[in-house]
Parts: structure tokens; C-alpha cells; sequence
């Protein structure tokens, strides 16, 4: 058990490992990805009383749970790297970050476009929006704030904190439009308790929520081999990746 | 745990609960600021302010949209159950706005009491359904928690 966190912190094993899980995990993730849409935009009934607008939620929901996850993985990734000095869980934090904020956005613009025909607006600043908005400077500042340092262990360092610190803002999204009276509605999706949603609707979600966490995953693999090459451009492991690669 | 580990593993325990507490504090006292609207209740009882830009949420009161026959003018009333609240509005109203839904208008208290509003939105449940269903549910006389309508 012990041996395998020791692997993970060794650069050419995480780079080797990760490499297969995508191998498995890629395919996996675009046929999830490729079965949820249409069968969530071309196959399931529309709304009665919101018509074909709701089929956003296909998009939207899955964008937004999984940006709220990805800042808990870029957060205990940040903690870790801040008690263990595990260069690895830096590595994964930085990953992490780009990836959020891109899920963040999608989750706003994708919110925007529906709230027009559904609520009468684009953007209204209650509860539930601003603090999406926020989860969307944290990220953008996670990523700026590590650009800005030359010294990379101070950049880690910072952006642990400042991952941790923001933290806080995430079970104030989850519960905003319970704690407060917001434009934006009650969650559907209910873990105690029925869902306010038909099972009809409700099974091509949960596939694209699957599909989501999957697209997250692999880009954050993605974006850590490629980290990991950067970082170890001189040692002799990438030295004889490049020249395998090569031949 | 190697003890100089165990003091960082506090420390990040104590930066995230510190900002917790802080961030607690700070929507504690703005707790009032945060909503986005009045419900008709705190309107009876005087809590929003008359002549200030404001909003009220809650639920439009069956048969009370009067729509004028000439212009764009239409009244209706919010309620929240415990209170009513009058709205005048002048515009097009989003098409999801109707008798029994939840909406949201903006505007200003005049000294009636009645919002003078310059912007309705509507407000969506969380309940999807296909039209079926919602018939099915119309016609059994129940809502999708099985309680009677």
C-alpha cells in the first residue's frame, strides 16, 4: 500500500501510468460523452413547460458538478504538496486549475444562454451566479499567480494557499439557493430523497455527469505528462523517451 | 507522522478553517444583502425600503394578471402565502411567466405599497418533466411527490 504513494511521487512511473490508464480511459470517455449527447439532446422529451431549452441542463449541470469537484481535487493536490513537499501533487494541482476554469466558464456561458428565454435575462448577481463567477477568478488566479513567480517552489507554495483558502467558496455554492433567495433554482438531483426530475431526464444526465468527471480526468492526465516532461526535460528518462519516441 | 509534517498538516487545517470562520462571519453580517429579492412578507411588514430600487420574488396569485387592452401595461400580485404584494408593470413579460409560477420583479415601493416595477423575470422550479408526465400528474390530481393538489 505505502509502496504505491511512494510511486507516486516518482516522475518516470506517474508519466508511465498515466499514459495507460488514458489508453483505457480516453476511448471510454468519448464513447460516454458521445452516447450521453445524443441521447440526452435527441432523445429525450422535451420539458413541459420549458420546452427544448432545458436540454442545456445536459451540458450545464455536468460542467458545473464537475468544476465544483475539480477545485476539491486542485485543493487536496495544493494540501499535499504543502505538508508532503510532494512535487507530484504540485504538479497535479497546476493541472488541475486551467482545466476548472474552462468547466467554470462553460457552466456560466451555458447558464446565460438559458436563463435568457427561461428567466427574461442573461446575467442577474444573485446568490448561486456570483459565486460560480468567483470559483471562476479563483481558478484564473490560481493560474495567473503561478505564472507570476520565477521561483517555481514559491509558486507552489502560494497557489496551494491561495486553492485552500477558496475552498470555502465551495459548499457556499452548493448551497446558495438553499441558504438564500436566488433566482437560480433548488438542485433537482437529490441525494436524500426523491428527484424533482423524471427518471426519463434524469439517467442521460447522470451519464454526462459520468462523462464529465471522465473528460476531467483525462485532461488532467493529459496536462500532468506533459507537466512532468517540461519539468524533467533533463534527465536521462525523457533523454531516452525522445530518442525511442524519435525512432 | 514526522513532526515537522504534522505542524504543516495543522497549519493548512488552520488556514482552511480560519477562512471558513472568516468568510462565515462576513455572510453572517451581510446575510440581509445576499438575497436577491424580498419575499411579499417582509413587504407587509415594512422591512423594504419605499422609493429604493429593490426586488420581489414569489409566487404570481392565480386569476390576478390584468393585462391593459391598449398598451403593454399588466398588473398582478406576488405572494409568498403569508402576504400580497401588487405589481404594475409596463413591458413584455419572459415567456415562461405565468399564473402559479414563481417570478421576480424590480423596481420601486411607491407609498401604496404597490411595486412600480421596471423588470420581470421569471423564476423555474427545480421539477422537469416530460408534458406526459406533467398531464398524467394533472389528471391524477397529485404532484410529483404523490401529495394532493
Amino acid at each position: 500500500m505505502w509502496s504505491f504513494f511512494h510511486k507516486l511521487g516518482s516522475p518516470p512511473w506517474l508519466y508511465r501510468i498515466a499514459g495507460t490508464i488514458l489508453r483505457w480511459l480516453l476511448p471510454i470517455t468519448l464513447v460516454a460523452l458521445c452516447v450521453g449527447m445524443t441521447w440526452g439532446l435527441l432523445y429525450t422529451a422535451p420539458d413541459f413547460r420549458q420546452g427544448n431549452s432545458y436540454r442545456i441542463i445536459y451540458i450545464h449541470v455536468p460542467a458545473a458538478v464537475v468544476a465544483l469537484a475539480g477545485y476539491y481535487v486542485m485543493a487536496l493536490a495544493g494540501a499535499v504538496s504543502l505538508i508532503w513537499k510532494m512535487k507530484m501533487a504540485d504538479v497535479a494541482m497546476k493541472a488541475c486549475a486551467p482545466i476548472g476554469a474552462a468547466l467554470t466558464f462553460i457552466a456560466l456561458v451555458t447558464g446565460a444562454i438559458w436563463g435568457k428565454p427561461t428567466w427574461g435575462t442573461w446575467w442577474v448577481w444573485d446568490a448561486r451566479i456570483t459565486s460560480m463567477l468567483i470559483l471562476l477568478f479563483l481558478y484564473l488566479g490560481v493560474v495567473a499567480l503561478y505564472e507570476a513567480y520565477d521561483n517555481k517552489e514559491a509558486a507552489g507554495k502560494a497557489c496551494a494557499v491561495l486553492s485552500l483558502v477558496g475552498m470555502v467558496n465551495i459548499p457556499i455554492i452548493y448551497k446558495s439557493v438553499d441558504w438564500w433567495y436566488s433566482l437560480h433554482q433548488p438542485a433537482s438531483i437529490k441525494f436524500t430523497g426523491d428527484s424533482t426530475i423524471d427518471p426519463s431526464m434524469l439517467y442521460p444526465l447522470l451519464l454526462m455527469i459520468a462523462a464529465f468527471y471522465a473528460v476531467f480526468t483525462c485532461c488532467l492526465l493529459m496536462n500532468m505528462r506533459a507537466e512532468i516532461l517540461e519539468r524533467e526535460a533533463r534527465t536521462n528518462w525523457v533523454k531516452k523517451l525522445a530518442l525511442e519516441y524519435r525512432t | 507522522m514526522h513532526p515537522v509534517r504534522k505542524q504543516r498538516l495543522l497549519i493548512v487545517l488552520f488556514v482552511v478553517l480560519f477562512s471558513s470562520a472568516a468568510a462565515g462571519l462576513v455572510m453572517y453580517a451581510l446575510s440581509g444583502n445576499i438575497n436577491l429579492f424580498f419575499p411579499p412578507a417582509d413587504i407587509a411588514q415594512g422591512k423594504a425600503p419605499v422609493g429604493q430600487p429593490i426586488r420581489v420574488g414569489g409566487m404570481v396569485v392565480a386569476d390576478s394578471v390584468q393585462r391593459s387592452d391598449n398598451s403593454l401595461a399588466v398588473t398582478f400580485e406576488l405572494t409568498d402565502y403569508t402576504a400580497n404584494v401588487s405589481v404594475v408593470y409596463e413591458g413584455i413579460l419572459p415567456d415562461l411567466f405565468g399564473e402559479g409560477q414563481g417570478a421576480v420583479a424590480a423596481g420601486r415601493l411607491n407609498e401604496q405599497g404597490v411595486l412600480v416595477a421596471t423588470e420581470v423575470l421569471a423564476k423555474h422550479d427545480e421539477n422537469y418533466m416530460p408534458p406526459e408526465v406533467a398531464d398524467a400528474l394533472e389528471q391524477s390530481g397529485f404532484d410529483h411527490k404523490g401529495n394532493a393538489r
